[in-house]
């Protein structure tokens, strides 16, 4: 195409990350464009007679009027196959690991390598036989990835046909597995456009517990499996430690963590970390079943916007294969940011804050990619998509748009509080905003799971903890000494709940990751010690004379305890319960 | 991309409005792409298109524009992005927020051209930071450790000796093994008042020579703000991953950076986010602060220290909000304790260090820095809450525990936090704490094990052998 010929496509207008190109009466859609020489990446958001309006994924400082456009005919997709596990990817899926060894340390505009290696040969066994008539979905074959991870190869959702051959062992992804008796081939990797969920058999509903690892949330406001909850929370309240943690240690087959707008030195920390970390229930790489989608927030806001899409669709296609997937997305805000950004570059109406009107919308949908799932495909599979999104709202204040479009559709929500961050008690949830829809459903799944006491535990704590503000309130006031000592027990016994249950290190090496049945040990103890001391005060015992702190460094002691120890220190706690009131015995 | 395309040039702009000319059939103009003005009699004025468009390219132009007649001015569209001139020879120097020499001296040669917008630093490339920098300042050093590579900004408020601090900072920083080390100062619209002051600390305690200075002071042209600290950095970035120099960028006042980039958005009647500043506020701050860091197989590092002023001391105000949103953590001023006398009064409380868990330890510091840190957080944060209480019940309605945090709360402020301008190394500062904690009774110092406090005591008999 001669860049002289006159109606060909080029850029009549540059500004931030939107261009503008005549030439385009052609064009479609979300269809992707690639700018100049350089072959900067783009994608039409508006099309006006031969004009047509472009997000540019990349930098634009130094794109010239003139330079000549080439349509790509297709809209922005992932390549989705093996290699994807342990990689980072942009939010346009460029390898991040490839493009340092293409074009340094730095990101230049229009450096660009295939999501996954062609050179690299993965070993393909085909778990059907030629002959075979196969749909949608269907399973062909697997190779197994990182050491232990079953990579199933599916029938991308629109395809079918009959297999005439198939080609076992080392292939790239480049090279055909299977031929079909129409002659078309099928790869061990196909595309899929990120902006369109992947379809499937039914939704089936929230049972199963996610179990996160942490305490409070596991305790207080569990989540299901394909469930979504909101985290939203100031700058400092511990956001990021919490993505961080859930995508170590939460039980989930495959993480994609989304690094979205944020910092570039957090990527470096959890690229370092998750591949130095082992999975507590497989014992391999915590990297080995993660999948890094990194648009820090000095990389191409465009790229910012679409880094979400890519991450919820590799997810997807890991649930089709039947595996439990979860999404972190840090932070939905800078992704809605990036909205308002080009929405604006587009003078479109804003609603409210700046914020384009379809932000709830759009914010519903992606929310709706998450789910647990009947697989398309023959075998009945099963699997999830379960999305956790941090949200920063400015200044700390959850009326403002982002936050409540967010609640508006999550199934959850874990209310970080800046005071609880303050005080140092992590993870900074704020018991008393936060909710889960989920709580019963899952409540009633650990009775049965792990113990039939938990419901009950539960509900305990819960109204516990209620009191404890309402007390609190009045302390403030009068001093906790003006208090009767029934309730000056329960601030204890609440206290000592919010730092042992609830407080949880994401830097202790024994209690980062606290199982089920861990959590609901230290939930019992605790509130046996409050029992006790209830009937001491009932036996006549006067606040002062009971001993707390004993019983309170014993459960610390436990709850840092390495599991082997673990039943030791549980007993010396219920001794110390004993022994809380000298008089007891006499 | 920076293909540099021919020079080519017009006459007469469309329009011109505070600091922007528009122009129209400006052919092949390319975003970002610098621009120089004549009008006849007067000195040249130099500029940078900040969109281009086949019927309109809007020029932002860095000098004053009083007396710019829009339809006599020759426009020259020199076919070159902003660049900036880096190199060693640029220690000791003094350059205006557009490079320009403001220390008498010629312009300097530099070893390259960086372009002033610097490309993002590859993820993966990024090696997390890991080494702590003595500042000298035991708020920072004990409770909110400084690391290499980290951006961590000091939120003041009018009137707090913010830049006070930052002086201190740069006179007393050192890197661990004492590495090569340089400072580079970036003034963003700061008063000849506060630029003197923080030049003369400079020049006595000798810190000059191994610093580079970008000043664009309150009198300066606007836009050079936006323009001075993309310069600092790049020449920073420079001395760092190619020298291996551990350089501290202090950026001072990032407020009044925020409040240019507001001026333009208004001048181009863009739509205003909160309070009127542009909704990409956040990636443009990014730009900047993300500019930090530590380079896989590379010797230097990038720290930054970047000082804003809270309007109206509020920590929701848009351009305290987003930075904490980016930099990794922030020291907080405050005016309660600026008052009572002590420096630095930096509030422990909402201070925070997100990277000091990767700057302190064995090998580091002490293997117990954490939970020292932690348990004179506790007590403090205790002491604290006795003071609110004091506002309410009085002194008297306290109970004795309460009235024993109040004095402890008190004792830290003036025996860890307050230091003047003294220097303190690790070590004093950690001493300074223990001897604090001595004074707090066992069942309070819940954060610490038998064991340590059982070393604690022999390392005070130890040194008081020593003494004997």
């Amino acid at each position: 195409m001669s860049p002289l010929k006159k109606n060909a496509p080029r850029l009549t207008r540059v500004v931030g990350a939107l261009a503008e190109a005549t030439g385009m009466r052609e064009a479609k859609l979300n269809e992707l464009v690639r700018i100049g020489d350089s072959g900067l990446l783009a994608e039409v958001l508006r099309i006006t007679g031969d004009r047509a309006t472009l997000q540019v994924f990349e930098e634009t400082m130094g794109v010239a009027l003139e330079e000549p456009l080439t349509r790509e005919g297709l809209p922005l997709a992932v390549e989705l196959g093996p290699g994807l596990l342990g990689s980072v990817i942009d939010g346009i899926g460029r390898p991040l690991t490839e493009l340092a060894v293409r074009s340094g340390d730095f990101l230049l505009p229009g450096a660009d390598a295939p999501t996954i290696d062609r050179a690299r040969r993965f070993a393909f066994t085909p778990t059907i036989s030629e002959g075979a008539t196969i749909g949608p979905g269907d399973v062909v074959g697997t190779v197994v990835e990182r050491g232990a991870f079953e990579h199933r190869i599916l029938v991308p959702p629109d395809r079918q046909g009959v297999i005439a051959k198939l080609f076992a062992g080392e292939r790239t992804v480049e090279e055909p597995i299977a031929e079909l008796t129409d002659g078309s081939t099928l790869f061990l990797t196909h595309r899929w456009p990120v902006r369109r969920p992947r379809p499937i058999a039914a939704r089936l509903d929230a049972s199963r517990p996610f179990l996160t690892g942490q305490r409070v949330f596991d305790f207080l406001f569990p989540i299901a499996e394909g469930g979504t909850v909101a985290v939203p929370g100031g700058f400092g309240t511990g956001k990021t430690v919490i993505e961080q943690s859930l995508a170590k240690y939460a039980e989930a087959d495959v993480v994609v963590y989304i690094g979205c707008g944020e910092r570039g030195n957090e990527m470096a920390e959890v690229l370092h970390e998750f591949g130095r970390l082992k999975d507590p229930r497989t014992g391999r790489a915590v990297l080995d079943r993660t999948v890094l989608v990194v648009n820090t927030s000095n990389m191409p806001v465009a790229a910012r916007e679409s880094s979400i899409y890519l991450g919820l669709t590799i997810a997807e296609y890991f649930r089709d294969q039947g595996y439990r997937a979860a999404v972190m997305a840090d932070s939905l805000s800078r992704w809605a940011e990036a909205l308002r950004e080009i929405g604006s570059r587009l003078q479109e109406m804003p609603g409210e804050e700046g914020y384009p009107t379809y932000l709830a919308s759009r914010a519903a949908k992606l929310h709706e990619r998450a789910g647990r799932v009947r697989c398309l495909g023959a075998g009945n599979r099963e699997g999830s998509v379960t999305l956790i999104s941090a949200v920063s709202p400015p200044g700390g204040d959850f009326s403002e748009p982002v936050t409540q479009a967010c609640l508006r559709v999550a199934g959850a929500l874990w209310a970080l509080d800046p005071a609880l961050a303050h005080q140092r008690q992590f993870p900074a949830v704020d018991w008393h905003t936060s909710y889960s829809l989920y709580s019963e459903a899952m409540g009633a799944a650990f009775d049965a799971s792990c113990d039939p006491g938990w419901s009950k535990a539960r509900a305990t704590i819960v109204e516990l903890l209620q009191r404890d503000g309402e007390l609190r309130e009045v302390a403030s006031v009068v001093g906790p000494e003006a208090l009767e000592d029934p309730d000056r027990l329960l601030l204890q016994a609440s206290a000592i709940i919010r730092e042992i249950v609830l407080g949880q290190s994401a830097y202790d090496v024994n209690d980062a990751y606290s199982p089920p049945a861990k959590t609901y040990r230290l939930a019992r103890v605790s509130l046996e010690l409050f029992e006790a001391g209830k009937a001491a005060l009932k036996k006549g015992a006067t606040y002062g004379e009971l001993d707390l702190s004993g019983a309170r460094r014993a459960l610390a002691m436990m709850r840092d305890a390495p599991a082997v120890d673990f039943e030791a220190r549980a007993n010396d706690v219920t001794a110390r319960i004993t022994g809380l009131w000298r008089g007891a015995s006499s | 991309m920076t293909a540099t395309r021919i020079a080519r040039t017009y006459r007469g702009a469309r329009a011109a409005a505070g600091p922007l000319v528009y122009l129209s059939g400006a052919q092949r103009a390319a975003l970002g792409e610098w621009v120089t003005l004549n009008a006849p009699g007067q000195p040249p004025l130099r500029g940078q298109i900040i969109e281009a468009g086949h019927d309109v390219s809007v020029v932002q132009v860095l000098e004053d524009t009083l007396g710019l007649a829009p339809a006599g001015i020759e426009i020259t569209l020199t076919g070159e992005l902003a660049n900036a001139v880096v190199g060693r020879d640029l220690l000791g120097r003094a350059l205006s927020g557009a490079q320009d020499p403001r220390d008498g001296q010629p312009r300097p040669i530099g070893e390259a051209i960086r372009p002033l917008w610097g490309a993002p630093l590859n993820p993966t490339r990024r090696l997390p930071p890991s080494d702590f920098i003595e500042t000298g300042i035991s708020a920072i050093d004990g409770m909110n450790t400084l690391v290499r590579g980290q951006k961590l900004p000091v939120f003041s408020g009018p009137g707090l000796p913010a830049l006070e601090l930052a002086a201190t900072i740069v006179e007393n920083a050192r890197a661990p093994r004492g590495e090569p080390f340089a400072v580079v100062f970036c003034a963003i619209g700061i008063t000849e008042r506060e630029t003197r002051t923080f030049l003369d600390r400079f020049a006595a305690s000798g810190a000059l020579e191994r610093s580079v200075l970008y000043l664009n002071q309150a009198q300066d042209p606007t836009i050079e703000r936006l323009l001075a600290p993309r310069a600092a950095l790049a020449c920073a970035e420079h001395l760092a991953f190619v020298h291996g120099l551990h350089v501290l960028v202090v950026l001072a006042d990032i407020t009044h950076y925020c409040e240019a980039l507001r001026e333009v958005a208004a001048a181009r009647e863009e739509v205003p986010g909160r309070r009127g500043y542009p909704g990409y506020m956040y990636t443009d701050l990014a730009s900047l602060f993300e500019r930090a860091g530590v380079v896989k197989d590379k010797p230097g590092s990038v720290t930054q220290l970047p000082i804003l002023t809270m309007p109206d001391d509020d920590i929701t105000h848009p351009i305290p909000d987003l930075t904490g949103y980016i930099t990794e953590g922030q020291v907080v001023l405050s005016r309660e304790l600026h008052r009572r006398g002590i420096f630095p009064p930096v509030d422990v409380l909402p201070s925070l260090s997100r990277l000091m868990n990767a700057g302190i330890g064995k090998g580091r510091t002490v293997p117990e820095h954490r939970i020292w840190a932690d348990q004179l957080y506790a007590i403090y944060a205790r002491g604290r809450e006795a003071r609110m209480m004091v506002a309410i019940v009085g002194e008297a309605g306290l109970s004795p525990a309460d009235r024993r945090a109040l004095a402890l709360a008190e004792a830290f402020e003036r025996e860890l936090i307050h230091q003047g301008t003294k220097r303190r190394t690790i070590d004093e500062t950690l001493e300074a704490g223990w001897k604090l904690m001595d004074r707090v009774p066992r069942e309070d110092l819940i954060k610490l094990s038998d064991q340590l406090l059982a070393s604690r005591q022999e390392q005070r008999a130890a040194a008081k052998k020593k003494e004997a």
